[in-house]
């Protein structure tokens, strides 16, 4: 029997797949799917402070093994995900889930947390200080050392729940990022956010995203996942969450192996509903093939 | 919505780059005309979003246009498995049709009006058909609609074929109690102009998962923001800010 369980910031997942923020809704179109409760836990849709329509279509291009969004956090606002948003997801989802949440300013990161940290049904704070697809928003945050560190202090402020500061790729060192933000306070670090990318329609020559620009994911970043996971999991003593084109139990046990506690899993599970379904599953097999009786046993254990 | 691999039976040309294809599966998610389902191809990271033409025992029939890398590589399939989500899109509310609705296809938005036009035909309605093309050569399925006994008005930009001029030229004289249509935004938006009556419009976007969870079809309509793929395509007259 191997144990698929890993313990994150306090609370003990039953797994360690997590669906990744702005993949999965508020989790109730896919608990129409299947019980969602056989995940770990899922990160939900990126919340601000105001209702946000986001960015002009079309927001989504394809490429190769990926794809590019430039959603821009579309969401109804805190009060409303609180009101509305929650209550909906406690019918299908006993467990504690993880609150994803962006903003432009200091203010609207604590105003945002103050208000979830208040919700029995969230387990983690998750701040997104990396989306690409607003501007002058969150990215600036995740960009530099000290606005990162003060977005963290910021939040650790208004909340006794775990912080968990999601990075952006999109920089020159991001472990100089994620210890500015572990010695601001923050629980955790997840990582990677996408990469900023963009394609161009030859039949029009304009670009395919209406944004110009949009965040990468899919199976194609997920070397690039590996290795920034590897490197901050070196450089942190904080629980590190890897994410970034994770498609496959293999995938989550390599993530692993290079330093996070938990994977989430995004683009997977717009391509193929059931993905963090199957990887669960998969999970108990692939660990025997490698000999792997506990996932908790391998976290970082790259020889 | 349901996950489920179709075994491909038929895949012709009827029209030049426009394909017929007819897949043996589950299609007890569809029930609904006007809903699609979204194709995983090899070698492509999202699936191919594509509306039902028509759907019965368990043969599932789409028609697409070839305009891409995804739809070229479709073209070439003899044979085999694809996996295919179904049930996608709240599709064509018929209850509100009246007794003689006006089905209005454009191009690639023709497909659809078939099983439409055979869901109000089963309930009770006598729908009309406009269909509207470019030229001659690109006109498909005026006799799958007459075999229906549906009225049929085709209508050719260059007038190569039935009536000269657009579908809202054919629209001018002709009286129905509802309208239902599918095809280029442009056309959406100029049937909305000369309509006569309340209708449904169904409505195409770059779609990211096809069945509401990224966010990457939204629009902002009358009554809130929707997403193409999930809380449309179809769309109802009042609610469309053009």
């Amino acid at each position: 029997m191997v144990d698929l369980k890993v313990n994150l910031l306090g609370e003990v997942l039953d797994n360690p797949v997590i669906p990744a923020s702005g993949t999965f809704g508020y989790g109730y179109e896919f608990a129409e799917l299947y019980d969602i409760n056989i995940l770990g836990t899922f990160s939900f849709k990126g919340t601000t402070k105001d209702s946000r329509f986001g960015n002009p279509t079309p927001r989504i291009a394809e490429c190769y093994s990926g794809m590019i969004n430039a959603v821009g956090l579309q969401n109804p606002g805190v009060e409303k995900v609180i009101e509305e948003e929650l209550p909906k997801l406690a019918k299908c989802f006993s467990k504690k889930v993880m609150a994803n949440v962006s903003g432009f300013s200091i203010e609207d990161y604590a105003y945002t947390c103050e208000k979830l940290d208040k919700c029995e049904q969230v387990g983690w704070l998750e701040v997104n200080i990396s989306c690409p697809n607003v501007h002058g928003g969150g990215m600036s945050f995740g960009t530099s050392p000290e606005a990162a560190a003060e977005v963290t202090r910021a939040v650790k402020a208004v909340t006794t729940k775990p912080v968990i500061i999601k990075l952006s790729p999109n920089v020159t060192d991001i472990v100089a990022i994620a210890k500015a933000c572990e010695e601001a306070g923050a629980d955790g670090i997840s990582l990677i956010n996408t990469l900023l990318g963009m394609r161009i329609d030859l039949k029009t020559r304009k670009p395919v995203i209406a944004n110009t620009m949009g965040g990468f994911s899919g199976k194609a970043i997920f070397p690039v996942a590996v290795r920034m996971v590897y490197q901050v999991a070196q450089a942190v003593n904080i629980p590190v969450i890897g994410i970034g084109g994770v498609s496959s139990a293999e995938d989550v046990i390599e993530m692993m192996l290079a330093g996070a506690t938990a994977v989430q899993v995004g683009a997977a599970n717009l391509v193929d509903p059931y993905a963090c379904r199957d990887i669960i599953n998969d999970l108990p097999k692939v660990m025997e093939k490698y000999g792997i009786e506990s996932l908790e046993s391998i976290i970082g254990g790259l020889r | 919505m349901k996950q489920s691999f179709f075994e491909i039976i038929e895949n012709i040309e009827i029209a030049p780059n426009v394909m017929r294809m007819k897949l043996e599966g589950d299609t007890s998610a569809i029930t609904r005309p006007g809903q699609f389902v979204n194709i995983k191809l090899d070698g492509f990271f999202l699936r191919r979003p594509i509306s039902v033409n028509d759907c019965e025992d368990n043969i599932l029939t789409i028609i697409y246009k070839v305009v891409g890398k995804g739809t070229e590589v479709m073209k070439e399939m003899k044979d085999g498995k694809l996996d295919i989500l179904t049930g996608l899109g709240n599709g064509y509310d018929i209850e509100k049709a009246g007794d003689a609705p006006l089905l209005i296809g454009g191009g690639a938005g023709v497909p659809p009006m078939y099983m439409l036009a055979k869901k109000l035909i089963e309930n009770g309605a006598e729908p009309s058909v406009i269909l509207g093309f470019n030229k001659a050569e690109e006109v498909f399925y005026e006799e799958e609609f007459e075999a229906l006994g549906v009225p049929v008005t085709v209508t050719t930009v260059d007038g190569s074929y039935g009536v000269k001029g657009f579908v809202t030229d054919a629209m001018k004289n002709m009286e129905y109690t509802y309208f239902f249509t599918c095809g280029p935004e442009p056309m959406l938006k100029a049937i909305d102009g000369v309509a006569n009556t309340s209708g449904q419009l169904s409505f195409e976007e770059r779609m990211g998962c096809g069945f509401g969870a990224c966010m990457g079809c939204s629009c902002e309509t009358k009554y809130g923001t929707k997403r193409i793929c999930k809380d449309g395509p179809v769309l109802e007259r009042e609610e469309i800010i053009w």
